[in-house]
């Protein structure tokens, strides 16, 4: 959150309507993303009672558990999700290319996209695979085979959605929030029908006056959690006549009703987004996705195991330096991509914009380490933002993003930079290669580009200071066979 | 009859129980929740006599897995528990006795349970040895100067005359991992009771790792760990010593003031509870039943806490709305002490119009 982000909200209060937060959208949206509004029963961690997905918003596929306590029941509605999700995800998966680069590498030519209503869906979704990828398909508790298959695809998908920027699978709260800003709290936003609300009320109605009535009782919660009230008075007479007649279409009834106002406002908040230009960021973390998706596919075509149940000493390293080089490069890139968002990190002091007053092409110098003078140009320019970066930080400008420069001079208006690198073989700068006098300018700390990081050992290698090398990790018949409340 | 009763009148008076000090803690500068709590108004009950939705009820699929759970630990004796005492907590147990404390000899007032409890317990703790299973003992805690009693829903469990307090809770622990907000409402509830009990036996008879008993992966097998909530122990003392002694709120309320649920007209409740000043934030909405209530009210006066406590802190030192969009119109007068911000805003209001135009 920024001071920026704070005074927007207050704004939009007073407005009565969301404001915009982006100018460009941030994440890539699938030709046919794939929706997927889960629910599961108070109390269980892992119990499914009913979905609704597809990719298209006039039919949806309702799913439903008539009694969510009935494990082979459990197992029948993975089965059939399994039925909506992996033909979907076959599909797009096997179209591969090959990338020419020094080591040619496969990548995707779509991938798939999975969309859920909040957070919690994507947690609800990585329980489902984590209680669905070890399971056996032959044996005792045999399952249908595309239930372990089902669990590897949402656990890799789950797991894909913690590195900022992915869009393989999506939480519709946070990517809404990530483009608007609304007058109500952090924890109000959480609401998909309240966000939405703010954002598209409907006709007549003001954007406060639309979430009052997306907070009654009478609209159903995005999930993956029911309302008490409706577990109540509706779910539990349903499953108990399923009980009783074997019948379940007054779960079936009851689940449609809770689930259908949501898919629907999953598709609107589809539509806000995609009327929003798709960001040159955006569509390069895609491709970024695209390559994922086939080596995870490669991964499964090649007979390799399930994911394991947590991750070794340096496999958990590796990932959480991915997830912190994701991160950065996806907050740097944002702004880059977007002056909105630049906007934020202005009104903080991380970056700051102006007109360029001053510019000495002339200026050489022999740089630290180095033996000949080389051209270092200085570019003043004149702004009005509270800057408070540092003499010799290192900035960059979104309009020169492959130009690195360092801050040479400050004053109360002024910032002078050192322009480093980019400006030709010659003894003077080449021509263009450095902003002129007269052109507006942003520079900022922010790096799109990913930093190196220190190498991590090979697993045969993890130092005994984390446990030394893991034993392999083979999925036991314990684990195929684990019981289910 | 004392002030508290008055204000309670003839309604029922509703028992505090760990979960409610936690969020009264939570939030020390509302007099508003301190003033009901400790004249054990019955809070939803209010609601719904002021029209507005009741959304605090659980599940009863929740209540059934809780309760099926909860079941399953104290069965035969609490022979899970034991069981789990012994192998993954190591302690040398050869038998224990298992006690209910929820029946104090057909005597029902809290009074009498609280003094069943106590007697018990002090009986325990001078007995030693032999390890005790404490279930249901009713505790009592000083909040802001009034006595309250916490609904019993713990065990206490003593072992060579220390005492630790065991919270069975029905969410799974998956893979060694549960889930983080679930387990801190957990530490903070059982905090609550470790400082209850360590009024009764003393400090250093009660241990500060409190052993938590949930299902294990998607089964109903109880597992159990210990959480040391010391941390939150200190939170708790120290917000508990942060709240107003209620004498001192209740001063400052008008002498007649009455929340009588049931004996009077919904416009003179609704009265009565705006004379008591709130401290609404959006954090109340997942802990407070009277936050539907605090949030209209908070909204209608321009309050910036209720955008969330983040947005209040940016634009430290302006309190409404309205100050606040009137500090960032360039020409508009402004205090000496707002003038930083005011020109903080004014930049962001400038950046933001450019940026969007």
């Amino acid at each position: 959150m920024s001071l920026l982000h704070s005074y927007v909200k207050v704004r939009a209060r007073e407005r009565g309507r969301a404001l915009p937060r982006a100018t460009v959208r941030h994440v890539h949206l699938a030709e046919a993303p794939m929706v997927f509004v889960p629910l599961r029963l108070a109390g269980e961690a892992a119990a499914p009672l009913g979905a609704m997905v597809g990719t298209d918003p006039a039919r949806p596929t309702l799913l439903v558990v008539p009694q969510p306590r009935n494990r082979d029941l459990r197992f029948q509605f993975l089965a059939d999700l399994g039925a909506v999700l992996l033909p979907y995800v076959d599909r797009i998966s096997r179209q591969v290319e090959t990338v020419e680069a020094k080591t040619p590498f496969e990548r995707c030519l779509d991938a798939p996209q999975i969309v859920v209503p909040s957070p919690g869906g994507v947690e609800f979704t990585a329980k489902l695979g984590r209680s669905s990828r070890f399971r056996r398909t032959t044996g005792p508790y045999a399952v249908d085979p595309a239930v372990p298959m089902l669990g590897r695809w949402l656990t890799f998908l789950a797991e894909q959605s913690e590195f900022a920027g992915s869009s393989l699978m999506v939480a519709m709260t946070e990517l809404l929030t990530a483009h608007w800003v609304t007058g109500q709290s952090a924890v109000e936003d959480g609401d998909l029908a309240a966000l939405l609300g703010w954002i598209d009320p409907p006709e007549g109605l003001t954007g406060p006056e639309a979430a009052a009535l997306a907070d009654d009782p009478l609209t159903p919660p995005a999930g993956p959690d029911t309302h008490p009230e409706f577990d109540r008075q509706e779910l539990q007479k349903a499953i108990e006549h399923y009980d009783v007649t074997g019948s379940a279409g007054q779960v079936e009834e009851a689940l449609h009703g809770q689930l259908r106002p949501t898919w629907d406002r999953m598709w609107q908040a589809i539509g806000l987004l995609a009327a929003l230009k798709e960001s040159p960021g955006a569509t390069a973390r895609w491709e970024r996705d695209r390559v994922h998706v086939a080596l995870h596919r490669a991964w499964i075509d090649g007979g390799g195991l399930p994911q394991g149940k947590r991750d070794s000493a340096v496999a958990a390293a590796k990932r959480l330096a991915r997830l912190e080089a994701a991160q950065q490069s996806f907050e740097a890139t944002r702004a880059f991509d977007d002056p909105l968002v630049m906007a934020e990190y202005r009104a903080d002091g991380v970056a700051f914009a102006g007109e360029v007053v001053a510019v000495d092409l002339t200026r050489r110098i022999v740089p630290p380490g180095g033996k000949r003078e080389v051209p270092r140009p200085l570019v003043t320019i004149e702004t009005a933002d509270p800057v408070r970066l540092s003499k010799g930080k290192k900035v960059r400008s979104p309009s020169r993003p492959r130009q690195s420069a360092t801050i040479a001079e400050l004053t109360e208006t002024t910032v002078t930079v050192q322009i480093d690198d980019g400006m030709g073989r010659g003894g003077q700068p080449a021509e263009g290669s450095v902003p002129g006098v007269g052109t507006v300018i942003c520079y900022t700390e922010l790096d799109p580009g990913e930093s190196r990081r220190a190498p991590l050992p090979p697993r045969e290698e993890t130092p005994w200071t984390h446990g030394g090398p893991p034993p392999e990790y083979v999925p036991t018949d314990d684990d195929a066979m684990e019981p289910w409340s | 009859m004392n002030r508290l009763d008055a204000i309670r009148g003839t309604t029922p008076g509703q028992d505090h129980n760990a979960r409610s000090i936690a969020a009264l803690a939570a939030n020390p500068a509302c007099d508003r929740r301190a003033v009901l709590d400790a004249a054990a108004i019955d809070k939803p009950r209010l609601m719904r006599r002021l029209r507005f939705d009741d959304r605090w009820g659980q599940s009863p699929f929740a209540i059934q897995r809780n309760q099926q759970f909860t079941d399953l630990v104290k069965a035969n004796g609490a022979a899970h528990l034991l069981r789990l005492l012994r192998t993954l907590l190591d302690l040398p147990i050869e038998e224990a006795g298992y006690v209910n404390l929820e029946d104090a000899g057909g005597n029902e007032g809290h009074v009498a349970r609280h003094g069943h409890t106590r007697r018990i317990i002090r009986q325990t703790a001078e007995g030693r040895g032999r390890a005790t299973i404490l279930d249901r003992p009713l505790l009592r805690l000083d909040v802001a100067g009034a006595q309250v009693y916490l609904e019993p829903d713990v065990i206490a469990f003593q072992l060579g005359g220390r005492f630790h307090i065991v919270a069975i809770k029905s969410f799974a622990i998956v893979d060694d991992q549960a889930d983080t907000p679930k387990v801190s409402a957990a530490a903070r509830e059982a905090a609550v009771y470790v400082h209850a009990l360590r009024d009764l036996v003393g400090r250093d008879l009660v241990s500060h790792d409190v052993i938590l008993v949930c299902p294990r992966d998607f089964t109903n097998e109880p597992t159990a760990t210990t959480v040391d909530v010391r941390h939150q122990l200190v939170t708790l003392a120290r917000q508990l010593s942060r709240l107003t002694r209620i004498d001192t709120i209740l001063d400052r309320l008008p002498e007649r003031l009455s929340l009588d649920v049931d004996a009077l007209p919904a416009a003179e409740i609704e009265a009565a509870v705006a004379a008591i000043p709130a401290r609404y934030a959006p954090q109340c909405l997942s802990a407070c039943e009277l936050s539907h209530l605090c949030r209209r009210e908070a909204h209608d006066l321009g309050h910036l806490d209720a955008l969330g406590r983040v947005v209040r802190d940016d634009l430290g030192g302006i309190e409404s709305m309205q100050t606040a969009l009137r500090v960032a119109t360039p020409g508009e007068p402004v205090a000496d002490d707002q003038a930083e911000i005011a020109e903080r805003l004014r930049h962001v209001a400038r950046l933001y119009d450019e940026a969007v135009a």
